[in-house]
């Protein structure tokens, strides 16, 4: 299945990138394209930021089963305001 | 109201947004960009916003004062993209009947905003730059410190 993953804040800047297209197995959850992304994209895995996860605009808890075409952000810390 | 938007934020209009004749206060609050933070002397805030999410969790703000204080309209309005020293940031304005719940709710979505709205400033220090919230920065130089603080920022 294909996921879109957006970017954004350190994690672009890391990622060198906005946005993707990442095939995922069926039954992958958000935390398991966490993990694949960064073997793609080493610098992802570098000092740690906690992150929460949003998939389609909603916090999802990290076992949250991805489904085909599911738009997914990983939110660094927010400091908006 | 509830929106992201890369031009400048004028008071005047979330304040009207938010008038209303059975209103009889309307609390505003206004984030500015302050010229120091941890001793760095900051020269401008860069916001980034994931905007679809961020209008919807600033909408959510909204529907959650509703329920928990008696008020009549709520807007906010944040800034994204470059912002200069004391140019406003972010602008909340709610309407009620009484100033006490207008108080209270304007309070809570500056919370809330801080708390859960995906979006993210990067400060631009004499030096370097730092995505505020992160462990670690990202310098260009040695100049500035080679990490951050988690909680600080150069508004409030």
């Amino acid at each position: 299945m294909k996921i879109k993953v957006k970017f954004f804040a350190i994690l672009r800047a890391r990622a060198g990138i906005g946005e993707i297209t990442k095939e995922m197995k069926e039954g992958s959850t958000v935390e398991d394209l966490w993990e694949a992304l960064k073997c793609d994209y080493p610098q992802l895995a570098r000092a740690e930021v906690r992150l929460l996860y949003a998939v389609n605009q909603n916090y999802v808890a990290p076992s949250h089963v991805l489904k085909d075409r599911d738009e997914v952000v990983f939110v660094p810390p927010v400091s908006g305001g | 109201m509830f929106r992201v938007s890369s031009k400048a934020l004028d008071l005047q209009e979330p304040v009207s947004w938010v008038t209303d004749p059975g209103a009889g206060a309307i609390a505003t609050f206004i984030g500015t960009t302050r010229d120091h933070n941890e001793g760095r002397r900051v020269i401008a805030l860069e916001y980034e916003a994931y905007p679809e999410m961020a209008e919807k969790e600033l909408a959510r703000i909204g529907e959650e004062a509703k329920k928990r204080w008696d008020i009549q309209r709520m807007a906010i309005v944040h800034r994204i993209g470059p912002v200069q020293i004391s140019e406003p940031s972010v602008i909340i304005a709610v309407s009620a009947a009484h100033r006490d719940a207008a108080f209270q709710a304007c309070r809570f979505a500056i919370e809330e905003i801080k708390r859960s709205v995906p979006i993210w400033k990067k400060e631009v220090f004499e030096g370097g730059e730092v995505w505020i919230g992160t462990q670690s920065g990202e310098p260009l130089n040695m100049n500035g410190s080679s990490s951050s603080s988690r909680s600080n920022s150069s508004t409030d």
